[in-house]
């Protein structure tokens, strides 16, 4: 895509979700795509810090769910809109991410990785053992009756997953331009030249994991609205984790589009397999893609892709 | 509630599971702390090792443990295959701290849903003459399912600690994780070496796995309960000591136990992480590290 084309390229991409909700009748397309572009901003927000940078958060459906658990917290205290849910959720998964981050990567990237995982059983522990949001039980959340310009409230999260999945790859896109995008780049490619070229890896490295906590978070807010019933099992479930780490690499990590395509491709796929065949079985065939991606064609399809065209040119 | 019964009961109790727990944490201590193979599925395999053990003894009523020691070639052999693909695609190419995790990533996945496909996700318990029996001395009651794993796990960590320090190619393991130029250079192959290292790690999961299904139920996803408990007991035992890796392990199994006795049960898994943050933060080279 043209360096100039993508803002005017995601404004109507906007208009035209927002379009179809006022076209389609069908809920269930909305609902479907819902998932998927939860999914793009997931991978999006891992690949800040995981292909940027090099560090592999395991813990995605951790900051996930605590930004899913903020907004029912909201919506139970003080009964807050949904765009305040939105921004609480962001700031208190990204302080989650920094305080994890402040703690482990001063040492190898390693620790960082292992202390994710940790993490995510961490904070379901505390999410198990607040009655507040519903403990082990679980608990209901009621939607809004009514939204402006949409018909059912559905159509409204999905138009709102679209703004947050394209707010999540433009921000991804300008760090991967910016000054902040090569300094990343450069401690993924070798931390210690990095460090003695004065690039100051440790801020750099907490500005990524803050980046993308937040936008897990904002991922995860409003769930609850979307599913009316969340527990700690299905907020933390595993295959966040894992989808969120698949799609960058399967689609490719180097680039904005790669998590995109992986998001979106995968996405879709499971979307179709949940309905057609078992979800356990599509979540194993999951695991493969991903073990097999990361042997064969680490680069991801946008690499793969990008490997055929250049071949091509040179004949 | 606090009475020195109690007291008395959670340390013993705590002591009996730091055991298991150092059976469950001594693969990870030679995968990671002496080869550097961040094997974080570690505990997928030690459930699957659960697992074997349970399906031959629903089948044949053989003791789990004896299961357990029977499969350790199997693990062994997936261990050798393992390490093999892990050198071929992301070692030898230098590309371990990303691909390399999220290769072990997909595999603690593959192995998770694969178990949950066949056995669903019911809990699943073995039958032995001394699972339900008890001893006790005084006031303190040990039930028998924590003493077999205890004592199995002693008898492992020792024939490990002999194995590094006495035959010829335990000592090249040890080798290969202080200084793998040296060992190249002394003419033997780091790669082989590391190969059989990791075969072992793995065969202790099977071991581990039987211990685990002795001491409870057992259900696929339980193993994501462990990574914060093994990386910390690795983390504070030093990196790659197995002696350490006991000591921490006993320290993890009572204070666990305490916080178990004293504020409720479904805190205990958020005792390995506060465990693991202060390992990484204060003394990341381990509590007898250089």
């Amino acid at each position: 895509m043209a360096a100039k084309a993508f803002w005017p390229v995601a404004i109507a991409l906007i208009l035209a979700a927002i379009g179809l909700t006022q076209l389609l009748a069908n809920e269930y397309y909305f609902f479907a795509a819902y998932v998927v572009l939860q999914f793009v901003v997931l991978a999006t927000a891992w690949n800040i810090l995981g292909g940027y940078t090099g560090y592999v958060n395991f813990g995605s459906a951790a900051f996930f769910a605590v930004g899913a658990y903020c907004s029912v917290a909201l919506i139970k205290a003080f009964d807050a809109p949904l765009p305040v849910l939105i921004l609480a959720a962001g700031a208190v998964s990204g302080l989650i991410g920094l305080a994890t981050g402040y703690l482990t990567l001063r040492l190898k990237g390693v620790y960082f990785a292992i202390a994710t995982l940790a993490l995510a059983i961490v904070l379901e522990t505390f999410i198990t053992n607040w009655d507040f949001v519903g403990g082990a039980s679980g608990t209901f959340v009621l939607r809004p009756k009514e939204v402006w310009l949409f018909d059912s409230y559905i159509k409204f999260l999905f138009a709102v997953m679209m703004v947050l999945a394209v707010a999540a790859v433009g921000i991804a896109r300008s760090i991967e331009r910016s000054k902040l995008g090569r300094g990343l780049a450069a401690i993924r490619d070798d931390e210690v030249a990095a460090e003695c070229m004065g690039v100051p890896t440790l801020r750099l490295k907490l500005l990524a994991t803050t980046i993308s906590g937040t936008l897990m978070g904002v991922a995860g807010a409003p769930y609850p609205y979307y599913v009316t019933y969340l527990d700690p099992l299905s907020a933390f479930n595993l295959s966040y984790a894992v989808n969120a780490i698949a799609m960058p690499m399967i689609g490719g990590t180097m680039t904005w589009l790669g998590p995109v395509v992986g998001a979106l491709l995968l996405g879709t796929a499971q979307q179709v397999a949940t309905v057609t065949i078992s979800s356990e079985l599509n979540l194993l065939i999951v695991g493969v893609m991903l073990v097999g991606f990361v042997i064969l064609a680490p680069e991801g399809i946008v690499g793969l892709v990008r490997k055929t065209i250049r071949r091509g040119r040179r004949r | 509630m606090f009475t020195f019964d109690l007291l008395a009961n959670a340390i013993v109790a705590g002591v009996l599971l730091g055991g298991f727990y150092t059976a469950v944490s001594l693969g990870l201590t030679i995968a990671f702390g002496r080869l550097d193979v961040v094997n974080i599925a570690h505990p997928a395999f030690v459930i699957l090792g659960s697992y074997t053990a349970y399906m031959v003894n629903a089948a044949f009523g053989v003791d789990p443990v004896l299961a357990g020691l029977a499969f350790t070639p199997a693990f062994f052999a997936i261990g050798v295959g393992i390490y093999r693909v892990y050198h071929a695609s992301f070692e030898r190419r230098g590309d371990e701290s990303l691909r390399g995790l999220a290769f072990f990533f997909g595999l603690m996945f593959i192995v998770e849903v694969a178990l949950i496909l066949v056995y669903g996700v019911d809990y699943r318990l073995v039958d032995a003459p001394y699972i339900g029996a008890t001893v006790s001395f005084g006031f303190v009651g040990v039930p028998m399912r924590m003493l077999v794993p205890f004592a199995l796990a002693l008898i492992m960590t020792i024939a490990l600690q002999q194995y590094f320090v006495r035959t010829f190619m335990g000592r090249a393991i040890m080798a290969v994780s202080q200084d793998r130029l040296a060992l190249q250079l002394m003419g033997a192959d780091p790669t082989r070496v590391k190969q059989l290292a990791f075969g072992i790690a793995l065969a202790t999961a099977s071991l581990a796995g039987a211990m685990l299904i002795v001491i409870g139920p057992v259900e696929p996803s339980m193993g994501r309960l462990y990574i914060g408990r093994v990386f910390a007991i690795v983390v504070l035992g030093g990196m790659g000591s197995v002696g350490g890796t006991l000591i921490a392990a006993l320290l993890l199994g009572v204070i666990e136990s305490l916080t178990a006795t004293f504020y409720g049960p479904s805190w205990a898994p958020a005792v390995a992480f506060g465990f693991l943050l202060f390992a990484l933060a204060v003394r990341p080279q381990g509590l007898f590290g250089r």
